[in-house]
């Protein structure tokens, strides 16, 4: 068995280190100079404007349901009037975020590993590589700092919309004011709940970005690597988000709420 | 050791000695995957203006040379040099600088196919020359999409492109930053022999034109008899023969003939 597990170990050793090399050329690039702006902008749209729709219509109907779900426990414990303020926290804190970053691991992650890939196996990252450009600050700044700034401000409207699901869902069984659900909202969140949630959307963001650029732009020759690039993109960026999720609560809790 | 094959001999005494400055020096060259020697003994001199073919089965290595010499590949032993500069030993600097003087032709042209053919000739313009007058940049390419014929499809994207098409505007995306050395890789591959042919005669042209030096991989017969100043025969890693097509053409060595 020991002996199986060996060259997967190795594997996962070498890959790594390639990403830790990976990361180190994106640093690189970011600071050298040159920067891409006109690449930036049509990636921000790309990513962050053609995602708006999906996540929207996902954060509203976990809104939603997360409000339906969580009623009649309340109901029961006679807090009722604590729904609103049990969806901000919630919502905010992490299913906000976290569900945010997943859509966006589903679709960012792999869309940029399927097209860095296929570049990879057309020859056009090598053409412009031996053309003396720079793939890296072309293909790869550009997208990693896309996401990075899309996600927390898709997150951030994620959070609105995700509220606005749970309003519907109050407002079905009950009568409440948008006012005052907003105030109830609101009132029950402070700036340990807002800053480190936005903070690790920020993480979010880049590991997306990371991950579906180095998957994509590590891929191997044939078609077939396409595919298992964008896959690969997607299983390790989620994962990623977890991680990190795991992290900066921990972290945060420490730093915030002791 | 084994003898060195006769007709190596017999067919570099028939050639006629190229002259000029030798741009590519290649001696002693060896590359291996793993365990596979994929370039086991290479020896070649380009000089400047000239057009050398290198023909050879596909895995014969013939990729892998050009390829060294662009430095994407760092060779295991052996000498390389590209304008009297050791590439191996280049910074990540001298190489993206003795690129923009090297143009390297891709067997499916590597056009970027999220741009339109204007964008794709801009690119090297802009991120390599670093071209800032738009003007300039529109007269540069409007003439080198003229002069392959494909000024009609500026604003097309690669999809919309044929095959023979594709290799046109790679050619002339190559082109427009005028370098000094053209790398082809298989530029005639999976085109009809009439496209073939005018792919070919472009390349003629387009080294008359802009004096380039050249060294062509290919298969095709054709495109090495209408291109080739010299040819060189690649087997198994190891250049076998070298002299001008038709010295090779008819050449009594049975694994030389086997070529054409």
């Amino acid at each position: 068995m020991a002996e199986q597990a060996a060259p997967a170990w190795k594997r996962w050793l070498e890959e790594g280190g390639d990403q830790v090399f990976f990361l180190k050329g994106f640093f690189r690039n970011v600071f050298r100079g040159g920067f891409e702006w006109s690449e930036f902008v049509r990636q921000c749209y790309e990513i962050g404007y053609k995602s708006l729709t999906l996540v929207a219509t996902t954060a509203f109907i976990m809104g939603l349901v997360l409000a339906m779900q969580l009623r009649p426990t309340l109901v029961d414990f006679g807090a009722e009037s604590m729904l609103p303020r049990t969806l901000a926290v919630s919502i905010v804190r992490e299913i906000g975020p976290v569900i945010t970053a997943i859509i966006c691991a589903g679709k960012i992650a792999s869309g940029i590993g399927a097209e860095l890939g296929s570049m990879k196996v057309t020859e056009q990252i090598d053409a412009m590589d031996i053309s003396g450009a720079n793939p890296m600050q072309y293909l790869v700044v550009t997208r990693v700092l896309a996401t990075t700034w899309m996600v927390p401000l898709l997150a951030l409207m994620g959070d609105l919309i995700g509220l606005a699901g749970g309003f519907l869902a109050i407002n079905i069984q009950s009568k409440v004011s948008l006012l005052l659900y907003f105030h109830k909202c609101i009132g029950a969140l402070g700036f340990a709940d807002f800053l480190p949630a936005f903070i690790k959307t920020i993480f979010f963001g880049f590991a997306i970005g990371f991950i579906g650029c180095y998957k994509g732009y590590n891929s191997n020759r044939g078609t077939e690597s396409v595919g298992l690039s964008a896959n690969s993109a997607v299983v390790a960026a989620s994962l990623w988000i977890f991680v990190i999720d795991a992290i900066v609560v921990q972290i945060s809790n420490v730093l915030l709420l002791n | 050791m084994e003898p060195k094959p006769a007709h190596k001999e017999k067919i570099t005494k028939k050639r006629a000695a190229p002259g000029g400055e030798v741009v590519i020096h290649i001696k002693g060259l060896k590359k291996s995957f793993g365990d596979k020697e994929v370039l086991k003994n290479i020896n070649l001199d380009v000089h400047k203006g000239e057009n050398v073919v290198v023909l050879g089965r596909s895995g014969s290595g013939k990729s892998v040379t050009i390829q060294c010499v662009v430095g994407k590949l760092v060779p295991d032993e052996g000498e390389l040099t590209v304008f009297g500069e050791e590439v191996a030993a280049m910074n990540e600097e001298e190489l993206k600088s003795l690129r923009t003087r090297i143009g390297f032709l891709f067997q499916g042209a590597a056009l970027y196919d999220s741009m339109t053919l204007r964008e794709n000739m801009e690119f090297p313009l802009t991120r390599v020359l670093k071209i800032k007058d738009q003007e300039e940049i529109d007269r540069r390419v409007e003439e080198m999409l003229d002069g392959v014929g494909l000024l009609e499809a500026i604003d097309k994207m690669p999809a919309d492109l044929s095959g023979g098409m594709r290799k046109r505007a790679g050619l002339a995306r190559t082109l427009i930053v005028k370098p000094e050395i053209i790398l082809y890789d298989e530029p005639t591959t999976g085109l009809d022999p009439m496209t073939s042919r005018e792919i070919s005669k472009l390349i003629l042209q387009m080294q008359k034109k802009y004096k380039t030096t050249s060294i062509i991989i290919t298969h095709d017969m054709d495109c090495a008899r209408i291109t080739a100043d010299r040819v060189v025969i690649m087997h198994e890693g190891e250049y076998i023969a070298e002299g001008t097509f038709d010295e090779l053409r008819n050449s009594d060595d049975e694994l030389i003939c086997s070529f054409f």
